[in-house]
């Protein structure tokens, strides 16, 4: 019987392709923008991933790693003296102004590190030795800046290792070339030595955006960071703090998360209403039939059997379709990095499990129609 | 005319040999309060064995509820129906149900063919709902629609066929499970006179089947001729049952009117 219930179904085809379109649709609604709201969110922490260090320090009012607020540069020397602490350094972070070849401004995210350790260094250079940022003027780019369309504006081709720019009126020579994730800001990352950073950021009267330290071997991150929070009334976090105290500011300070819900939310609602309204008519138009298959013994419990498997096959289908063309989406259009995307397998299954409720809602509001079906409608011309 | 109307006072225990539907009493409203409408108002009935059994009478008289009670697809308010005798107003919900899949075939005024499964698959309902399995249930819905006139077009759509043909599908639909009681609903309201007594010689022969008895809903006189006996209603009553001569002067009279 269930064989048949599915060729009910395939049979009418536009009612198939209507719940299908509908499934579909919501699928892709709910895991496209999720997609792209997952990747929002991670541009938010990239800096995290870009500037690899254990503890990340700040001063005391900062809740997130975007944000800035200067510190003295004796707050170096107050953290290098806390127990537990190997090594802390300074880190400059600012966005700072280029000026390309063709004269046009853009935009950067100037990254100053500590120049004998290099700490907070890209994960991968691309091209060049990260050692050469100790060299006067050297910069190391990100494949961002080096498009042509960025610090490459005037070249006719994006930027290589030799090529200069200005920062502030003074000279950036590219020394290397590194991959970092995109900033949620979109602003190319330009690392230079922290007293070269310096040298390029307009003067003011603290400079010190943040310092980096590493516990010593065998302590615990967490415990060090609580020690130094202690002793020097400075905020430090953990990697897995910063990011946590990060996304919580995005969820309270930014709309971004509300307008991604409520899209995501509206993709469940428009698959509950279309689903609902077009499996609830198909129900209806079957109704004679139903009725008739009843009179010949048909259970409720085989009828509302049959009506789920309806139901949910037309889901699984639409939210192939849906999720495919989810996929689809990452692969092509947001393989430039714009929109991001990040495709959680979780939330696949999670959107899999909130296309089967709505089938199972859908099919539902047909079971209680055919429960109450007497089933001598069909003696009734 | 010679009408033998059932006795009220048949114990449900005592089932008259060869009787294969009885029913007393039965009592059917529809609506409540002022809307209350009265169906049958203490209907009796009685249909045997081998016999073609034809209700007849004018519209809104009852014979679609009386039927719909007898076939266990409506429950009545008062009385008691027996089939076979299985005393049917005893049993529970699900066990009309399955006395029902296992005992009776249904043909339906408008065909209540399901319009997107082919031919042999509306046929083998019945036997699937029983319990068989696909192939040897579709393999026995070929072998009746063959016998329906309906070979070789077992993958065709019921939309596909004429009114005539589609009545033929919805018969071997009701034959394929060998059921004992066969009830059908104005059988041939929606088709021709010729094919309204092509549709009645398979019924007719279907009837003769040792043990089964079919039960049709009509007001179509041109059929009468094929009953064994007619149960003739009235304001939700039976008010005469007429076999024998009683039978030939009441299709006389019929006719004739």
């Amino acid at each position: 019987m269930f064989l048949l219930a599915l060729k009910m179904l395939l049979g009418d085809r536009a009612k198939y392709w209507m719940l299908v379109g509908g499934l579909a649709f919501s699928s892709l609604l709910m895991t496209q923008q999720y997609s792209v709201f997952q990747g929002l969110l991670s541009w938010t922490t990239s800096h995290m991933r870009n500037m690899r260090a254990s503890i990340w320090i700040v001063e005391a009012r900062v809740d997130q790693v975007n944000e800035t607020k200067a510190m003295r540069d004796t707050d170096v020397n107050r953290v290098r003296s806390v127990e537990g602490v190997d090594f802390a350094v300074p880190l400059f972070q600012g966005v700072l102004k280029a000026r390309a070849q063709d004269g046009s401004d853009k935009m950067i995210q100037m990254i100053g590190l500590h120049s004998g350790t290099l700490y907070g260094r890209p994960p991968r250079m691309i091209a060049g030795d990260i050692t050469q940022l100790r060299l006067p003027n050297a910069v190391i780019i990100d494949t961002v800046a080096a498009e042509v369309n960025r610090l490459g504006a005037g070249m006719g081709r994006p930027l290589r290792i030799g090529d200069a720019f200005e920062i502030n009126d003074r000279e950036a020579r590219v020394v290397g070339i590194c991959e970092t994730e995109r900033h949620f800001f979109g602003y190319p990352y330009v690392f230079s030595s922290y007293d070269q950073a310096l040298q390029y950021a307009p003067r003011q009267r603290k400079m010190l955006s943040m310092i980096l330290a590493e516990p010593k071997p065998g302590l615990n991150e967490a415990d060090v960071a609580q020690r130094i929070m202690k002793e020097t009334g400075l905020r430090a976090f953990t990697v897995p703090q910063l990011e946590k105290s990060t996304l919580k500011w995005v969820w309270a300070n930014t709309g971004i998360p509300i307008s991604f819900l409520t899209t995501i939310i509206l993709g469940f609602v428009v698959g509950v209403a279309v689903c609902g309204q077009t499996f609830y008519s198909f129900v209806l138009e079957n109704l004679r039939n139903l009725g008739a298959l009843k009179a010949m013994g048909a259970s409720n419990m085989l009828l509302a059997g049959m009506l789920l498997l309806q139901s949910m096959t037309v889901g699984l289908i639409g939210f192939g379709i849906g999720i495919g063309m989810t996929a689809l989406f990452g692969l092509t259009i947001a393989k430039s990095g714009q929109p991001p995307f990040l495709m959680d397998a979780a939330f696949v299954f999670e959107a899999l499990a909130a296309v089967l409720l709505i089938c199972a809602l859908a099919a539902l509001f047909g079971i209680r129609r055919v429960a109450k079906l007497e089933p001598a409608i069909v003696f009734r011309g | 005319m010679n009408p033998t109307v059932p006795s009220s006072k048949t114990s449900p225990q005592a089932q008259p040999v060869g009787q294969a539907v009885g029913a007393r009493g039965i009592v059917k409203a529809f609506g409540v309060g002022d809307a209350r409408t009265l169906a049958l108002k203490g209907a009796d009935f009685e249909a045997r064995e081998g016999e073609l059994h034809l209700i007849v009478g004018p519209s809104g008289c009852g014979k679609t509820t009386l039927l719909s009670v007898l076939a266990g697809t409506l429950a009545s308010d008062q009385g008691e129906v027996h089939l076979f005798g299985t005393r049917l107003t005893g049993l529970s919900t699900s066990e009309v149900t399955r006395f029902r899949c296992r005992n009776i075939g249904f043909i339906f005024q408008q065909f209540n063919l399901i319009p997107t499964l082919s031919l042999v698959e509306n046929v083998s309902v019945p036997l699937l709902l029983n319990g068989a399995g696909r192939r040897e249930a579709e393999a026995k819905a070929a072998e009746r629609l063959q016998q329906v006139g309906l070979g070789g077009r077992e993958r065709q759509l019921p939309t596909q066929l004429s009114g005539g043909q589609q009545q033929r599908v919805a018969i071997a639909r009701a034959l394929v499970h060998e059921p004992r009681l066969v009830i059908c609903d104005e059988p041939t309201s929606a088709l021709d006179s010729v094919t309204g007594h092509q549709i009645m010689d398979l019924l007719s022969g279907a009837a003769q089947a040792p043990g089964r008895c079919v039960l049709i809903v009509t007001h179509d006189p041109r059929v009468y001729g094929y009953a064994d006996r007619i149960s003739e209603m009235e304001d939700g009553r039976v008010t005469g049952v007429h076999a024998g001569e009683s039978l030939s002067s009441f299709i006389h009279s019929e006719n004739r009117s």
